[in-house]
């Protein structure tokens, strides 16, 4: 109902706790199969974190084997059973499927459906101004095949040969043939299964944030007044619907390979003397497909913690985020980007050199855009009025992880040293530090930004302090020195080095990369606590907390389905007028019309409000209410 | 809370954004997925065809009959939704009938198709992988027009349910879409094998 009539602007609703719409349906509606985006953002973000755990213990499971080489893991044995050898080590190749598992977890369960399933399921509604996403019960089902997918790799975990080991990456042969290791037997099926379901999964989604983005926005939310989270979303969720796809195409030709018997990347392969069937393949075509997927996907892992880095920060150093469209321009170059480098991780698969030099070009171009990033962030940091919020310290973390595992990137990105560097801890310590740990910093800033709003309470911020500071410290601790493992040769993925002459060395660095990893791991259980107790226990939130600008804050403590109880409030400006000259409070919500700050107002946004006002008849106005 | 009242306030007017049917701009970015879905799987076979080894393909006669099917298809589905428009419900049904008759007719085609590849020994395995994408490519491609079929149906039972006439057109007009799209999917997977034996 569009009236054009003047209006009173009276708000007839009693912004409360909560809103007064009646709830329909029963628990399984409200809580299991709801197809309210706020409902299914929890969801995301409670397994995300059940899947985080999960995937951290892996990793200090298979340190332990890693740093103290001659310890007995025979206490590990009523949790892993035959797993732990008679010596009371851990089975050689439950260590690769170790490795492998923590992989997959961490990039596709953690860092790609936890952080975008939860953050654009939650914020994009709630930041644009819709009710609800384009499509609900597509918007469910995403999450409940991320779900299915989540159950049958876990599955795999209890399964008599093991989960898969192939490495996350399922390089053919060794993934193609289940006679090759235990771990390519079921667990490999199994990890193709949950995959291709988890892809469904995300393409579901990818498809619903990019519908909402561009058709739902409220009035007024026009692209260049979106904050940088949504740009971050609809960025991640284009990356996402062209690249997911084509890892569906080679996990499919690799499930043809194992169970019907082609050979798309099987050839002339001997095992135990006997020349297999199978040729005419070729093992470097998967590497191909697979990363044109991988390396898109880095990208999808890291654009949304970029995005929600970029909020935190701006509002909390109370200032505009500087260069909010070159901000914009480096994520879009970026994501461009992401499809023509994913050559650069196969420069030792005996490819043209000439074409190793193209691509390699191509990968340092990524330095520009992410150095735009890094300067605006510094710059928004730089004589801002910041509060450190336990938010505003992750996301800072983020930048300084953003740079220090970026700039190993560079040596990386060079087909020359790669040659050297390939495949040893130099890649591990870099991957982890610029897309695991900077990703899994934006993840956590966000919970600790938008708790107040999924949940209507504040977490405890001294608590907040105390997980930051042992995870950043930790993770570096964790990280650094496996640069120089690296650098003296340590190859990834080994199970022991105590048998070569030459890896003899480092054991103590080993030892110190362990200790830290079970350290950074108890760091996590101080934020488990916080993040449990605060949703029962925790100090009420106001409306808007953090006195920010954007639309979310403008619902009711705890928004019910809709979100907005009235009218879905209108936008008038750019999402960071923070600490604007001549302005009441060092913060003007979106909601603010410019004729309400004519104190402030810059003469184009004088301009503006005639524009405006000239272009109804006469006073003009938002509409009616619909009650 | 406070209760704001601000009465008679002018305000800028705050402009409606950009935006079309949220549903069909979905089955767009679908189509686009399907792209690359497909985009991947051609690209492995230039880049396998590329390699030693490599086996021409002969193509099944029967591959053309069927494009003929499903260029026919489309244009009865163009008929389905000029009959819609002009809320003719009866043609609309004959029309949408046809198009589904002849989505069946080329999946019966695309069977025989396979019986053809047999015969010239071009099989899913043992031979040469040039075979192996022969038979994947129809396959994965006969799996989407399932799934369009599965879409025609619904809009077949809904013309009967009135729900589909000249007020109500989008179930339609996306139906058509996708069927459009998956008959020039076709043509250019066959068109593509014709050039890249």
């Amino acid at each position: 109902m569009a009236t054009t009539h003047t209006h009173t602007n009276i708000d007839t609703h009693h912004h409360d706790d909560h809103d007064h719409e009646h709830h329909e349906g029963n628990f399984w509606t409200n809580y299991i199969f709801c197809q309210d985006h706020k409902v299914i953002a929890k969801q995301f973000l409670i397994t995300g974190i059940f899947w985080a755990l999960f995937g951290g213990i892996l990793s200090v499971i298979f340190r332990l084997q890693l740093g103290f080489p001659e310890m007995s893991l025979e206490w590990l044995r009523p949790l892993l059973g035959g797993w732990i050898t008679p010596e009371g080590k851990i089975d050689a190749e439950f260590y690769l499927a170790l490795v492998t598992m923590h992989g997959t977890i961490m990039v596709f369960f953690v860092l790609t459906a936890g952080l975008s399933g939860t953050f654009s399921n939650f914020l994009i509604p709630l930041q644009i101004g819709a009710r609800d996403m384009a499509s609900g019960f597509m918007n469910m089902l995403s999450y409940w095949f991320f779900f299915l997918s989540s159950v049958v790799m876990l599955s795999s975990f209890f399964i008599e040969t093991g989960p898969a080991s192939g490495g996350w990456t399922v390089y053919p042969p060794l993934s193609a043939l289940p006679q090759a290791m235990h771990g390519s037997g079921l667990g490999m099926t199994l990890w193709l299964v949950a995959m291709a379901l988890f892809i469904v999964s995300s393409l579901l989604g990818g498809i619903n944030y990019i519908t909402t983005i561009i058709n739902m926005r409220t009035r007024g939310m026009s692209f260049t007044r979106m904050p940088l989270t949504i740009w971050a979303f609809f960025f991640t969720a284009i990356i996402g619907v062209l690249s997911f796809p084509v890892l569906f195409a080679a996990a499919l030709l690799l499930i043809f390979d194992r169970s019907f018997g082609t050979s798309f990347f099987l050839s002339d392969i001997y095992i135990g003397g006997e020349a297999l069937a199978n040729v005419g393949g070729s093992p470097i075509l998967f590497q191909h497909l697979f990363w044109f997927l991988g390396h898109p996907e880095v990208y999808i892992v890291l654009l949304p913690a970029l995005g929600i880095s970029s909020e935190i920060i701006a509002t909390n150093s109370r200032k505009p985020i500087f260069g909010y469209k070159a901000m914009i321009g480096s994520m879009l170059f970026i994501a461009i980007l992401s499809f023509i480098v994913w050559a650069h991780h196969m420069f030792v698969t005996g490819m043209n050199p000439f074409l190793g030099s193209i691509f390699m070009l191509l990968t340092l171009i990524i330095a520009v855009p992410s150095a735009v990033k890094i300067f605006n962030y510094v710059t928004t940091l730089w004589k801002g009025n910041i509060r450190f919020t336990s938010a505003m310290l992750f996301s800072i973390g983020l930048v300084s992880f953003f740079l220090t595992g970026g700039i190993t990137g560079i040596f990386l990105g060079n087909s020359a040293i790669d040659i050297q560097l390939h495949d040893t801890y130099f890649v591990v310590a870099h991957f982890h530090l610029v897309m695991g740990s900077a990703s899994f910093f934006g993840m956590m800033a966000g919970v600790y930004h938008w708790f107040p709003k999924f949940f209507g309470r504040m977490m405890n911020e001294k608590l907040g302090y105390v997980h930051f500071w042992l995870t950043f410290v930790g993770v570096y601790m964790v990280f650094f020195p496996m640069h120089y493992i690296g650098i003296a040769g340590f190859p990834r993925r080994y199970y022991s080095w105590t048998n070569f002459e030459t890896f003899e060395g480092f054991t103590d660095l080993n030892t110190l990369v362990s200790v830290a990893a079970i350290l950074t791991l108890s760091a996590q259980f101080i934020f488990l606590f916080n993040f449990f107790y605060s949703i029962y226990r925790g100090r009420k939130a106001s409306a808007n907390p953090w006195k920010s600008t954007t639309l979310e804050w403008t619902t009711p403590r705890n928004p019910g389905h809709g979100n907005w109880p009235g009218e879905i409030p209108a936008v008038y400006r750019w999402p960071y007028d923070y600490s604007k000259p001549g302005a009441k409070d060092d913060f003007i919500p979106q909601t603010i019309p410019f004729s309400e700050t004519q104190e402030s107002n810059l003469p184009h946004e004088n301009e503006l409000i005639k524009l405006e006002t000239s272009n109804g008849d006469g006073a003009i106005v938002v509409e009616g209410s619909k009650h | 809370m406070s209760v704001d009242i601000k009465e008679f306030k002018i305000i800028e007017e705050a402009k409606k954004p950009l935006s079309m049917n949220p549903k069909k701009f979905a089955l767009w970015l679908f189509m686009m997925s399907v792209v690359m879905l497909f985009g991947a799987w051609t690209s492995a076979y230039l880049v396998k065809r590329a390699d030693t080894g490599w086996a021409e393909i002969i193509l099944p006669a029967q591959f053309w009959t069927n494009s003929v099917l499903v260029v026919l298809s489309s244009v009865t589905m163009i008929w389905a939704y000029l009959a819609a428009k002009r809320d003719n419900i009866q043609q609309l049904k004959i029309a949408l009938a046809a198009t589904m008759f002849l989505g069946i007719s080329f999946l019966v085609g695309q069977y025989m198709a396979y019986g053809e590849m047999v015969a010239l020994k071009q099989h899913l395995t043992g031979s040469n992988v040039s075979h192996s994408f022969l038979w994947i490519l129809p396959a994965v491609h006969g799996l989407h027009i399932v799934s369009g079929l599965v879409f025609l149906a619904i809009v077949f039972i809904n013309t009967f349910m009135f729900k589909v006439h000249s007020k109500s057109l989008i179930q339609l007009e996306m139906c058509a879409t996708y069927w459009h799209f998956l008959g020039g999917l076709w043509l250019y997977l066959f068109i593509f094998l014709l050039l890249n034996p």
